[in-house]
This record gives C-alpha cells, structure tokens and sequence, in this order.
C-alpha cells in the first residue's frame, strides 16, 4: 500500500482499518524518510446522520439517540442535549437531579480516562499499563452499572431531571470504589512521573505550544496540557460544578507526555468531586415535569466531557420534535491539531499522537449540506466550504487564513 | 474423522484469532469489546487473541450498522480473510441497525452486507455477552465439524 510520488516523497495510508487505530478513520502520511512532511485526515466513515435523525424523532427518542453519538462520552452528550432542552422549554431541574448528573459525569471522565491511559500505554508498546488500567476501570463500571444499570450509555438523563434516584448503600459503594481509585490513581502518577522509559517515550512527542493550541482552538486536556486552563466547568459552570471545589489541571510540556500527566491529575481531582457530590447530595425530588412539546426556541449548552468542550445547540418550533440539532464534540476541535502535532515528527509516533488528543471519531464524523441562499441544495466540497467560510468571516472583519499553513484535509480517495 | 481434520478442527476451535472492526458504532461497543480482553473478562483464555490484520483473522468481530461510507471497505476486509471465516455482529445495531435504523447513511446491520455467523444483542453487548457469543460459536463450530465428519 506505498505509492511513490515525485523524488523520495512517501505516501502512506493509514486507516480505515488499521491496527493503530480503533476506529475506522483515515490518515494519507507524507513521509521523506522517517519525517513526515504532511499529512491530512479524512473523516466520515462513522457518520449515521443522528443530526437529521434526531429531526425526525420526538424528545425523548432524540434523547436516547443522541447518547449513542458517542459510548464513551455519552453522558456527556446526552446532558449537554437535556441541558439545551430545558433552557429552551424553561425548566429548573431540582439540585439533587443536577448533583446526580454530576456524579455520573465525573464517574463517566474517571472511566474515560483510564481507558485513555490504557490505549496510549498499548499504543507505546506497553501493554501491561493497558491491563493495569483496564482492570481497575472495572471498578468504577461497576459503579456506572450500579447506579444506573448499565456499564455504558447510561440512560439517566431524563427532561426535568434523572431517572434514577441513588440511595445511602450506593453512595456508601461509591464511596468505597473511589478509595480504590484514588489508591491506583496515586500509582499510576508515581508511574508517570518516575518511570523513565515512558517519560523519554512520551516527551517532545506531538509537540503542541501554547499559542498554536490557542489559534488551532484545542480543546480539553489536549489544550490544558499546553498551559491553556480552559475548562467549562470552572468558565461556564453547569450542573452541581458551581458548588464544587475542584482545582483545573494544566501542564506546561505540551507534548504528549503532558497530556498523560493532565489526565492523571484529573483522575485525582474528579475523585475528589465524587467525594463532594456524596458529601452534599442535596435532599428532594429528582425530576420535575417536563412538557410533551418544547415552546418555539433555541439554545446553545457547552460541557466539559472527558476530551473537551462539547456543544450541543437544539431549535425547537413548538411540536414534540426538534427542528434542528447540532452537535460539536470535542475531537472535531481537537483533530485540526493533530496535523499540527504530526508536523516534522516520526512515523512511528503517528498512533500515539492521534491517541493522545484520545479522538472519539464516531462523535465528529458530521457532514454539512448545504442550502445556497439563491434556493436549491447541494454539496460542497472541503476547499470550497473552507472558501466559503473564509469569505464569510472575512466579510465581518476575522481572518483565519493563518491555519492555512499548518492544516490541508487529505484530498478525497 | 481423520487424524489430520480432528487436529485442524481442535486448532481451529482452540486459538480463534478475531479481529475487530468497527463499522459505524457509537464505540460503546468496541470498548466492551476491549473490555472483554482485558483482565476482568479475559476472552483470551478460550484462546481468542485480537489480531490486527485481516489475513491473519478467522473471526471478525463487526459493531456497528454499517455506514455507507465503510460499506465497501467492510465487504474488502470480509474478501481478504482466509477460509473459513466467520463473522460475529456485536450490538443490538450490528444485529439489526438499532437506534439508528432509518437514518440516511446506514444500512440496517451487518448481514445486510456480509453474511454473519452470530449475534450478540444488546446495546451496548456487555462483556459477559460477547464472551458468551464467542464460546457458543466455537461450540457450534465443534459441532458442525462433527456432524460432517459423521
Ligand atoms: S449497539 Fe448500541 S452501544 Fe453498541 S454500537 Fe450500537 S448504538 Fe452503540
């Protein structure tokens, strides 16, 4: 599968099925000897259309679809869905419906980013921290499946609040799964802070400064590995995080190795905040009634899932189905660095450097049509919705042209 | 049952080498499919062990209901597998398209493209499941080959 073209230029493929990868995505590699000169990314293989999907189904369906935009985050997305609901239908959920929500989505980044720390120790060739850390996951799965009945896509959300109230046992079982965790957590900090082969591995890789995860608008652990303390749930809190004490972990190595060490610290914080939310856990109801049909409206509701910021936007007309939703999840920002961080590296570091912004494709393979403003449809090709886009901002006084330079799509093949 | 097939049927039924693929699942899947590997699990006592490429797999483990895009690339994976090989849809979506029957770009499940050999439901399919699927393939495969040896 190596095509030459011109001099020593290398092509190489990666993807879709490729066992670098875990998910069907592809990568076309320019290589002149080991370095990579350029490379590009195709999107699409996992796009179903839940966007349009979610058009044709009412709230509740939509709601349970729009969970399965992604497994791993799919509490992420289903609250930032709820969250956008509510505030276009007027609902005020109760506090402990918001506590729960918040316990979930912390239990949800802790198993998040202890399979990360897995997949990255497999992607380096160190297969032992996979198993390690595949196994104490186990602990806080059963915590999901205890608590709302299923290990992934738990189905707690509900509009006006959860469906599933937590009782004093539970919270005791939490309490006692989150000392194991922390327990572990604390090892795997001494691993990667003392361990010298994986330090060496992971340092100067995929290289990603502080400005240019700025200007590539990087999101999550990806950016705040770079210095950048961005997080929604310190900058825009929603849920229970306004009442939590918790502290926003950055690193200064913006390399690889620097998102490790933001992910482990994160392990420890949300420990932390588990700790909390069962601490306060607020007395009451756990949903209030929510209306059948949503009123005409639109809103906007962001959420720090475990890769970063997710968006979701909802439009509703009035009837019990929405008129449009949109999705922005957070491995659609982070991928345009990727290209960044590939840059003048190794080929052998290409599969931990895709791992490391931990990228969630069946959460970002999206597909825009578009609808011309002389009428009629139609599709647009990459450059020409990159022109299109270009032009627009230009007309309002913003320039992107910049990222020209450090990010090309792969050409269709 | 001569000497030679009995030995090639107890190979074949002893060390299955899967490989995974996802063909347009939510990952919820894929990660229980991991999980099923993993310690807790560990799948890879029935001798299963997860290969990277297609012509080293016997079975391929699909999640996901095929999106139109991957449509082709699943049929070339499925070609490029030695003989015999069998196929194992993971999920209620791979069974049967799921929660995302209807939507434009999926087709409704694995057997709409390649023919599938077991079906573990459930959405996503936990661990315990997939293991199950597995060892009740393997047993079937036993079964069969017996029944043709007579
Ligand atoms: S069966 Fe359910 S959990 Fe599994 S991939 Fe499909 S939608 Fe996701």
């Amino acid at each position: 599968m190596v095509s030459k073209s011109r001099s020593e230029n290398v092509q190489i493929p990666i993807g879709p099925q490729h066992p670098a990868l875990k998910e069907p995505e592809s990568f076309l590699i320019t290589l002149q000897g080991e370095r990579i000169t350029k490379s590009g990314v195709r999107l699409g293989y996992n796009h179903r259309g839940i966007e349009k999907a979610c058009e044709q189904r009412t709230y509740i369906q939509a709601m349970y679809l729009i969970e399965r935009v992604c497994g791993i985050c799919s509490h992420s997305h289903s609250t930032a869905f709820v969250q956008a609901v509510e505030e276009v239908a007027g609902l005020q959920i109760p506090r402990r419906a918001s506590y729960i929500r918040t316990l979930i989505g912390e239990l949800e980044r802790v198993h998040s980013h202890l399979l990360w720390l897995g997949v990255a120790g497999h992607e380096i060739g160190f297969d032992t921290l996979l198993m390690y850390t595949w196994r104490d996951r186990e602990v806080v799965m059963d915590l999901l499946a205890l608590l709302t009945g299923n290990r992934v896509n738990y189905g707690i959300n509900t509009f006006g609040g959860v469906r599933r109230d937590v009782d004093a046992a539970q919270m005791e079982q939490v309490l006692k799964g989150v000392d194991i965790l922390e327990e572990r957590t604390k090892y795997y900090i001494t691993v990667a802070t003392d361990e010298v082969t994986l330090i060496n591995r992971l340092s100067n890789v995929g290289k990603l400064a502080h400005d240019d995860a700025v200007r590539l608008g990087a999101v999550g652990p990806t950016a705040r590995a770079a210095g950048v303390a961005r997080d929604i749930r310190k900058d825009d809190p929603y849920a229970a995080y306004a009442d939590l004490d918790f502290n926003v972990v950055t690193a200064t190595q913006a390399d690889v190795y620097g998102r490790t060490l933001v992910r482990v610290g994160e392990l420890l914080e949300s420990c932390k905040m588990i700790r909390q939310i069962i601490k306060n856990m607020p007395d009451g109801p756990v949903t209030v009634k929510a209306p059948r049909k949503v009123q005409a409206g639109e809103a906007f509701s962001r959420y720090e899932a475990p890769r970063g910021e997710d968006v979701h936007y909802v439009r509703g007309n009035g009837s019990d189905k929405p008129e449009r939703v949109k999705v922005r999840a957070p491995t659609m920002a982070n991928v345009q660095a990727v290209a960044h961080m590939l840059q003048d590296g190794y080929l052998a570091d290409v599969p931990i450097v895709i791992a490391a912004i931990d990228p969630c494709f069946s959460c970002t393979d999206r597909l825009i049509g578009v609808a011309r403003e002389s009428g009629g449809r139609g599709i647009m090709t990459w450059e020409q919705a990159r022109q299109a886009g270009i032009e627009w901002h230009r007309a309002r006084g913003i320039d992107f042209t910049r990222l020209n330079e450090t990010f090309r799509c792969g050409e269709p093949r | 049952m001569s000497l030679v097939s009995k030995i090639v049927t107890w190979a074949r039924i002893k060390s299955p080498w899967v490989l995974h693929f996802n063909t347009g699942a939510c990952n919820a899947c894929d990660i229980e499919i991991i999980a099923a590997l993993a310690p807790r699990f560990d799948i890879e006592r029935f001798g299963v062990v997860l290969k990277g490429t297609p012509r080293h797999a016997d079975v391929l483990l699909c999640s996901g209901p095929v999106t139109r895009q991957i449509k082709d690339r699943l049929r070339r994976i499925y070609e490029q597998m030695p003989d015999p090989k069998f196929v194992v849809a993971v999920g209620t979506c791979a069974c049967s398209g799921g929660v995302f029957k209807g939507c434009y770009n999926v087709t409704a499940g694995i057997d709409t493209v390649i023919p599938v050999s077991a079906y573990i439901p459930g959405c996503p399919a936990s661990p315990a499941a997939i293991v199950d699927g597995c060892v009740k393939l393997l047993m079937s495969l036993e079964k069969s080959e017996e029944q043709a040896a007579g």
